[in-house]
């Protein structure tokens, strides 16, 4: 019987090729609206076109009689489908305010897009035809746009909550409250700046699609849609429309792309559910475009007061911050928590003793606003890694020795910071350093000397983001401390199978980041197989029932350890088989290479595949073991995880035109040991784009009556290839104690570096002529009005730096 | 995504086309490459109830040399302006600039008379043609006329054309070895010009229209004139927007259009004066 | 109206309704579901096919207008489960995530590749201006290309 002998040396840390790529290359692999469905009716939703606007009457009579249309519905029509209103996972705290929300509005519309009526027809092109002719009367009222604005309460957007404002919420330290004051009083150098952060619509290239099929004497019924969290939208489905939640599968085929978009319980899905039902026919829906831009939830969305005070020498020695955070009309799944996932890192990857994080949200008449990758910690970043530029600008220093001056050192890790939560290991001197190699900091320091000269139509700027990002979410008692109303574990199962394959139920529900490639390499790895012989099974909560999904870079730094601790079980249990078989002590039994052998005696050896039929046969196993191998592990991990960074990004700024042009991009990040060095590099590039996309390209832009304008891909500029650069990356490997395969997880490092860095080298270009700060996204427009006003209030004579 | 239901008619000849779009209305449209008009049945901003589909017209695709002009017939795809060798040589600004209209997959389909005849002030070639000082030819029931490009522009996506005439020819008189510049600014390569300049330079004369700066493609005739007059070309590039009626929209203040296009004209006249 | 194309090597004669998109037609009429629809304003690129042998955005064309042409959606690129040149330099070089895009810059690529043999860095870029992705940042998928061309 052959075992593994011939299996690479080391798969752990290769650049195995996916094996989830032939399917999407050919066109075989299946997104949900590829499905075909027999009998299926199709969902079209009437969607409001006031931000804010009281529903005076519905009138569906013309579309119930156009043809093919089965049903249409009002939101009252439907009240009594639901058993709760839409689910927010995370009230962040005891008096949040959160108005109930339907999905279909039943007296209001409280943003352009929310759903109004809706319309079952026999094909798509019917039911989409037939909402344009259902009548709504409104009572339009004010829109709520701007976040300062909302929070006055001059109109107040939910008559029963009274106020604008759905929380406070506080990060106080003990002690730290007077001292915070005394620190700004006392320091030599501060810095007080506002940053907004525009909002962004998520743009996965897949808009969603749902289709819910019941099996219509049975009561159960399987959802299928284009969700990070099948799991969790199991769970809040099946109490929101009170589905007896064994009788629920959801299930999830391939999937195009999320960045937190889809990771929700939306209206859509609930409508099919609940629609199938009733009608006991499958019922399914394709998102447009253009209703992905209004009806799927926005990203970002803050204002941020950022104080960062300093000693003479530039230690950084205390930070202070205040959010006032865009909810949009409704709270989704984790809405308020997402400006809360940034609170802890407002200091960045700097030892600073004191601090001071406050955040209020509030609802405006605007599309709800939830995760989008890296969710509360590119905001964080920005804000900090911001503040030390200006600061390294007042001292007249450079920002790279300021950071330097204040790096947390390799040495202090495990570090506790002032916020109670502890770093598990980092080394951020020897990741700027590589990064400022890569970037050849000080040649470009160089050529700024004799480029940037007085009237000089171009200008070279560099800048820096350095970077820690709190991911692995997360330790459920942490959870817990911050009201979040689910855990942060994740299960894994490991089965072997008479003859040696293996298969492996993850609770992991992959979007494009290749999990199935991933983990057949994990347990390649741990029982001495080839990937190939490995089966990942994942995304159907009939064959994965417990799990807790995608998001937050988790999968690995949980999911993925897991499955290791899973494989270690299994080993565990297939070592009292061999030892038995063996006639040997278990203690004296080593696994390598896919075998148990003797140490001492390598003949006396017996393979996995051996051992496995054993375990099928149960013909002689040890008294008391049950047969089969398989184990199952539930991993709540015991801290987060922190990847960390530094990226370097350098432009040249047309300052006639505006246009910033990236003459190189570099990042360095540090994720840990790394299963797939491939796919690392490509989380990475396509974070790192996204971010970049942040700083120079897109805004969600409305108008004050609350009209989306660039609501498609034709208007909001998701760039191209032509329009980024090539990326130069590199690594630090700083593997992670707190895990077994010492892995961090690189799902969001990318955006959360690079905006910052972007902006920062724009300023930095910019700051001879005396622009000390620049809005997102720096479009032509933006950059050349700021250096306009900035000429303007500096006379300045535009000397090199 | 999906257009309101509309009837389909196929036209084999440019006679026949009219014929039909007299028979159906106001309410029928040609159909050429389909790159301008079916982007807004999709969306519904367009609702026609007739579409005459005047694809298969396959004598009206061609680019001939017609002695002291080039002849392009309406059907001609950007594509093929993009690569034409004739068009290279003789109006190597036109060639350059089709290679800037939307992306290859709407270059493969878009046709040079679609985008001139739904008469786009955002759209590179109505600008680049007035800039060239092109003729256009339609024929209508009573025959064919010509129309100078200076003449059919009337207001946004409104041109010279009578509802049952149909635009067939591009004239572009040969560059005869002056000097050109073609300068499209905008945010994405795929995306409309923010403000576009196609611009060409021969002794004293010269031609400088604009992309994106009004409701209709700009001459600006008050540039030509200054630099005939002798004036240098930062002077000249001053007067860019005198004819110009720039709005705001998101991704230019009018002051900042203003500014782009005072800046893009003099970076295509010195270009062009190389 | 009754319209016959042949997709993939194979002849279909189908009846249409005049406003169905040739996307809608591979897609639904005739089940090739790996053209996929990213937006519906032309701009995305992910309904690429080739028509007559050249890239178009197949939700810009209606199926009418398509009748007598040849197509080939990506479906038709691998032969005898042979990954095309491009299909495998795109999974050589991890020009792919989501895979949703995948199908329509595929088809871009093969495309400009056959204009344009040879492209440098900055012709493969401006090339695929009509085409994107939110997964990868480009960076793999232009290296992808680039190492097709080469033959790699």
């Amino acid at each position: 019987m052959t075992v593994t002998d011939d299996r690479p040396a080391a798969v752990l840390g290769s650049r195995l090729l996916r094996r989830e790529d032939p399917a999407l290359l050919t066109g075989e692999a299946k997104y949900t609206n590829d499905l075909h469905i027999p009998g299926a009716l199709h969902l079209a939703v009437a969607r409001s076109p006031y931000a804010h606007a009281r529903i005076i009457s519905v009138d569906l009579s013309a579309a119930l009689a156009a043809p093919g249309v089965v049903a249409a519905y009002a939101g009252g029509d439907l009240t009594s489908l639901w058993a709760a209103p839409m689910p927010c996972a995370w009230p962040v705290t005891a008096d949040m305010k959160n108005p109930a929300h339907y999905p279909i509005a039943v007296a209001k519309a409280a943003y352009v897009g929310d759903g109004v009526a809706c319309v079952l027809a026999t094909s798509e092109a019917a039911a989409r035809d037939a909402i344009e002719l259902i009548d709504v009367q409104y009572e339009p009222m004010a829109a709520v746009v701007d976040l300062e604005d909302a929070l006055s309460d001059r109109v107040v957007i939910h008559d029963e909550l009274g106020t604008n404002k759905s929380y406070t919420w506080d990060l106080k330290i003990e002690g730290h409250d007077g001292a915070i004051d005394e620190a700004f009083a006392a320091a030599t150098y501060t810095v007080s700046e506002r940053y907004v952060q525009q909002r962004l619509l998520p743009m996965a290239m897949e808009p969603r699609a749902v289709a819910a099929v019941p099996q219509p004497f049975g009561g159960d019924i399987t959802l299928y849609s284009s969700t990070q969290v099948p799991h969790i939208l199991k769970i809040m489905s099946a109490i929101t429309l009170g589905i007896p939640e064994h009788q629920l599968r959801v299930t999830t085929p391939t999937v195009g792309g999320g960045f937190g978009s889809k990771l929700n319980v939306y209206a859509e899905e609930l409508l099919c559910l609940a629609l199938a039902r009733k009608h006991k026919v499958p019922v399914r829906w394709n998102e447009e475009r253009g209703e992905n831009a209004v009806a799927t939830t926005h990203g970002r969305g803050q204002i941020q007061h950022m104080e960062l005070a300093a000693d003479e020498t530039g230690k950084f020695t205390a930070v202070r911050v205040r959010i006032l955070g865009d909810m949009g009309a409704y709270l989704q799944l984790v809405t308020p928590g997402v400006p809360l996932l940034g609170a802890f890192l407002y200091a960045g990857v700097y030892d600073i003793p004191l601090y001071d994080f406050s955040c209020t949200s509030v609802f405006t008449t605007l599309t709800p606003t939830d995760a989008y990758r890296g969710a509360g910690r590119p905001e964080a970043t920005y804000a900090i890694e911001r503040a030390v530029d200006s600061l390294a600008d007042k001292m007249g220093i450079d920002p790279m020795e300021l950071r330097k001056r204040n790096f947390i050192q390799k040495e202090q890790f495990p570090y506790t910071a002032m916020t109670g939560l502890t770093y598990d290991s980092g080394d951020h001197l020897a990741a700027a350093e590589k990064a400022a190699g890569l970037a050849d900091y000080e040649g470009v320091r160089a050529r700024q000397k004799t480029h940037n000269v007085p009237g000089a139509t171009t200008r070279i700027g560099i800048g820096q983001a350095s970077y820690f990002e709190m991911c692995g979410l997360a330790p459920s008692r942490v959870l817990a401390s911050l009201n979040y109303s689910a855990g942060g574990w994740e299960a894994a199962t490991v089965r072997v199978l008479p003859t040696n394959k293996i298969q492996v139920v993850t609770g992991t529900a992959p979007h494009g980041q290749g999990h199935e490639t991933s983990w057949s390499m994990i347990v390649a790895d741990k029982m001495g197989v080839a990937p190939e012989d490995v089966d990942v099974l994942h995304s159907d909560t009939a064959i994965a029932p417990l799990g807790l999904d995608t998001y937050g870079s988790r999968s690995l730094p949980i999911g993925g350890v897991a499955i290791a601790m899973a494989c270690d079980k299994v080993i565990d249990k297939a070592k009292k088989i061999a030892a038995h078989q063996l006639e040997a002590n278990e203690d004296d039994l080593e696994f390598a290479g896919g075998a148990f052998s003797v140490k001492g005696s390598p003949d006396r050896s017996m393979p996995l595949a051996a051992i496995a039929f054993e375990a099928f046969t149960a013909h002689n196993l040890p008294d008391g073991l049950e047969p089969n191998l398989e184990a199952h592990v539930s991993y709540d991990p015991p801290n987060f995880s922190w990847p960390f960074g530094t990226h370097i990004c350098t432009v040249e700024v047309d300052t006639e035109t505006g246009r910033v042009h990236v003459l190189q991009y570099v990042a360095v990040d540090d994720c840990g040991n790394q299963v797939n060095p491939m796919i690392v590099d490509g989380q990475v590039h396509g974070g790192v784009i996204q971010g970049l996309a942040q700083a120079l390209f897109e805004e969600a832009v409305y108008d004050t009556e609350g009209n989306l304008k660039n609501a498609s891909l034709a208007e909001y500029l998701v760039p191209a290839a032509s329009d980024v650069p090539s990326l130069t990356l590199g690594h630090t490997i700083t593997p992670s104690p707190t895990n077994q395969l010492g892995v961090k997880g690189i799902g969001e490092a990318g955006t959360i570096g690079a905006a910052p860095a972007v902006i920062n080298a724009i300023v930095d270009a910019l700051s001879g002529l005396g622009v000390t700060d620049m809005v997102m996204p720096a479009s032509p427009n933006n950059v050349w009005k700021a250096i306009q006003a900035a000429t303007r209030n500096t006379p300045s004579n535009g000397a090199s730096k | 995504m999906i257009p309101a239901a509309f009837d389909y008619v196929r036209a084999g000849s440019a006679a026949e086309a009219i014929s039909l779009i007299g028979q159906h209305g106001e309410d029928a449209k040609f159909l050429a490459g389909g790159h301008s008009l079916l982007p807004l049945m999709k969306l519904r901003l367009a609702s026609p109830s007739v579409l005459v589909d005047i694809g298969r017209v396959s004598d009206l695709s061609y680019i001939r040399d017609g002695g002291d002009h080039i002849a392009i017939g309406a059907l001609t795809r950007h594509m093929d302006v993009e690569t034409s060798t004739v068009l290279k040589e003789h109006a190597p600004l036109l060639a350059h600039a089709a290679g800037h209209v939307g992306d290859p997959q709407v270059r493969h389909r878009g046709t040079m008379g679609g985008t001139i005849a739904h008469a786009d002030p955002a759209s590179d070639l109505p600008a680049t043609t007035l800039a060239l000082g092109a003729t256009y030819v339609a024929q209508g029931p009573n025959g064919t006329r010509e129309i100078a490009a200076a003449d059919f522009y009337q207001g946004f996506l409104e041109s010279a054309l009578a509802p049952d005439e149909m635009l067939t020819e591009i004239r572009v008189p040969k560059m005869q070895g002056a000097g050109w510049s073609f300068q499209k600014f905008n945010r994405r390569a795929q995306d409309w010009a923010i403000v576009g300049v196609a611009a060409w330079r021969r002794n004293g004369s010269s031609g400088v229209a604009l992309v994106n700066m009004g409701s209709t493609p700009i001459l600006a005739t008050s540039v030509s004139g200054a630099l005939a007059d002798g004036a240098s070309v930062s002077e000249a590039a001053e007067l860019a927007v005198a004819e110009a009626e720039p709005q705001a929209d998101l991704n230019a203040s009018i002051e900042y259009r203003t500014h782009l296009a005072k800046v893009l004209v003099r970076r295509a006249l010195e270009e062009a004066t190389k | 109206m009754k319209i016959s194309v042949t997709v993939n090597g194979t002849v279909h004669e189908s009846d249409v309704e005049p406003r169905t998109l040739l996307v809608h037609y591979v897609r639904e009429t005739l089940g090739l579901t790996g053209t996929n629809i990213g937006c519906d304003t032309s701009s995305c690129g992910a309904c690429s096919l080739h028509l007559d042998g050249e890239a178009v955005k197949s939700c810009t064309v209606l199926a009418v207008q398509a009748d007598g042409a040849e197509i080939t959606t990506i479906e038709g690129l691998a032969v005898d489960g042979v990954l095309h040149p491009m299909q495998e330099a795109f999974r050589q070089n991890h020009g792919l995530q989501c895979g949703y895009c995948t199908p329509g810059m595929v088809m871009a690529a093969t495309s400009l590749l056959k204009e344009n043999p040879h492209p440098t860095e900055a012709e493969v870029r401006i090339g695929l201006e009509g085409n994107l992705c939110r997964c990868t940042g480009y960076h793999n998928i232009v290296k992808s290309v680039l190492a097709c061309a080469a033959g790699e």
